[in-house]
């Protein structure tokens, strides 16, 4: 009886030891919202001070903000939205047939592809960076409109490798069935092993979400930075040429770019943290 | 994955003539956009930056073959050495904290401790923010607290060192926890019991049950955080972007520069001619974070003998 009365209190002393910890975690979040409606002069000298009084904005950070070198916010948004879901939305469709592809036929070329795939994955971005962008200049997809396409390129070889670890323990029965049953590869392909593979297509398309909405070198390089901007690429800009004397205006920044991740994440956390544990194993 | 008892395996003849034939008569549709967006994506630049990396940049798209003199300057450059030698140090440490933390979170939110979710999901929460927007925000913060003391993160080595340490495990420790977490769920519940019915203690379980049969989850971890260190970027740019520089003869170092960056710089300073050099360098930075990638695939294959 005392024995489990004490590994009581011992649980209860750990859950407040977390809440303590959980605290610093969410503290410099919460010092972003402070200092975004703060006014500028504050946020060197009280940076974690509550904007109360003399120091309260209001909206004037989020309104400079806005069109903040010469460039409306909101059309960062946009472009970060568009290339991060037709990325994910292309990669997810070409690599997952790819991927059935090479399970299900043994040549040549199926080989090649995988183990390129493979190769891909241990390539640091610094080794193509150079000349992946001239080669995007040179085709001209260097528009957000076109730049999937160079997301689909360089981030197949991770999503290949997952889908096809995953094909491999798909039995062929039901495709046989469908075969059998006069259907298509393509309908087969469409009707049976899509819908087999959602739990994968969920764990890939949240590390690719994940990946391109955060990434910052890829688009700053492809894309031509005076008419397209994704948030990171705004953020970057914004600190490097005013950040020392606008830092209330980029804090407001900061923060309308992270709204949209904190309700993603709340929204769909529990497939994150499921599709994160997934991807890991399986690569 | 239960479900299926026995996958069926019809190789050659029946599922051959069945599903392979028609299959292969699509490519073009499955496999043709992948190869393509694969080639522009990554085969040709791969190629051309091998090729570039013995080069030497004449007029802006003219070069000149030149063997392995890029290579040879490569290991004279003391700017590379030293951001070789802070990465490693970086790394190390980052790796160490990281991975201990993360497991010891991980260890003690598997015991059922009330709240167990809720502190999951904040601690994963960093990751969905990136790494430059991550360093603005922690920027700000270290300079809030050091502006104190009249002075700065951008001032002192080792300060950019310790920030990039803080920031990185405030990121990450998510990261490896919720992997963690899952290594520690897959460990057979019977094999715990039994350790117990013979009398073991909390500490022998954890060393003689628990942490060997994680075994792969660490080395899928460490390898994880390892490469993620040596090839971090965002965070550097953001944070400190090599500052403070100090000069050692006539070469300006850097002091908190990575090599991702160091490498970057190379390739967009003013010095277009030196781009042929900055390629050399992402070569020899792919050959060793490449290396590291090898390492593990023969870790891991090792563990799964064993299993």
């Amino acid at each position: 009886m005392a024995a489990l009365k004490g590994e009581k209190r011992y649980n209860t002393f750990l859950t407040v030891l977390f809440a303590l910890i959980s605290i610093f975690w969410v503290i410099p979040v919460i010092i972003v919202v402070f200092n975004a409606f703060k006014l500028n002069s504050y946020v060197k000298t009280n940076t974690f001070a509550f904007p109360i009084g003399e120091m309260w904005a209001g909206m004037k950070n989020f309104v400079t903000g806005m069109t903040m070198g010469n460039y409306n916010f909101m059309k960062s948004v946009f472009y970060s939205f568009y290339i991060t879901i037709f990325s994910t939305a292309l990669i997810l469709l070409c690599t997952s047939m790819s991927a059935w592809y090479v399970s299900r036929i043994d040549s040549l070329v199926s080989r090649i592809v995988y183990y390129l795939c493979v190769f891909s994955m241990v390539v640091p971005f610094q080794m193509v960076m150079f000349t992946l962008s001239r080669t995007a200049d040179s085709l001209k997809l260097n528009t957000p409109y076109s730049i999937p396409i160079i997301y689909l390129g360089f981030g197949a070889g991770l999503a290949i490798f997952t889908f096809a670890g995953f094909v491999k323990s798909v039995p062929l029965g039901m495709e046989e069935a469908a075969a059998i049953d006069g259907c298509g590869p393509v309908k087969t392909y469409f009707q049976i092993v899509l819908p087999v593979l959602k739990p994968t297509l969920i764990s890939v398309s949240i590390l690719e979400i994940m990946w391109v909405w955060n990434d910052y070198l890829l688009p700053y390089l492809v894309l031509d930075k005076n008419l397209y901007r994704t948030i990171p690429i705004q953020v970057q800009y914004l600190k490097g040429s005013y950040g020392a004397v606008e830092l209330g205006a980029t804090m407001a920044i900061i923060l309308m770019g992270i709204i949209p991740v904190i309700i993603f994440y709340l929204c769909c956390q529990k497939y994150i943290i499921k599709g994160v544990a997934a991807g890991a194993v399986k690569g | 994955m239960a479900k299926t008892k026995k996958p069926r395996r019809v190789e050659g003849g029946f599922s051959s003539k069945l599903i392979k034939k028609p299959i292969k008569k699509w490519f073009p549709l499955f496999m043709g956009p992948t190869i393509i967006c694969f080639t522009i994506g990554f085969v040709w630049p791969f190629i051309q930056g091998i090729y570039l990396s013995f080069c030497k940049f004449r007029v802006t798209s003219k070069v000149e073959w030149t063997g392995l003199s890029n290579y040879v300057k490569v290991f004279q450059d003391p700017t590379f050495f030293h951001a070789f030698w802070y990465t490693a140090l970086y790394t190390i440490v980052s790796v160490v904290l990281i991975n201990v933390l993360a497991f010891a979170i991980a260890y003690i939110l598997t015991k059922g401790i009330k709240g167990s979710n809720l502190f999951r999901t904040v601690f994963f929460m960093p990751n969905l923010i990136g790494g430059i927007v991550l360093g603005h925000i922690w920027s700000m913060i270290f300079d809030g607290i050091l502006s104190k003391f009249d002075t700065s993160i951008l001032l002192e080595t080792k300060y950019g060192f310790w920030g990039l340490i803080i920031v990185m495990c405030w990121q990450q420790i998510g990261y490896m926890m919720i992997l963690y977490i899952a290594g520690l769920q897959a460990i057979p519940e019977d094999m715990l019991e039994a350790a117990e019915i013979d009398g073991a203690t909390g500490m022998q379980k954890l060393f003689k049950v628990t942490i060997p049969n994680m075994m792969s989850t660490f080395t899928i971890c460490l390898f994880l955080s390892l490469s993620n260190g040596f090839k971090l970027f965002d965070q550097n740019v953001a944070l400190t972007a090599g500052q403070p520089f100090v000069w050692k003869g006539n070469t300006q170092i850097k002091t908190t520069e990575m090599l991702a960056l160091n490498i970057y710089t190379e390739f967009y300073g003013s010095n277009t001619a030196a781009r042929g050099f900055a390629q050399a360098k992402a070569v020899v930075f792919f050959i060793f974070v490449a290396a590291l990638g090898l390492l593990q695939l023969k870790f891991t294959r090792e563990k799964e003998v064993q299993q």
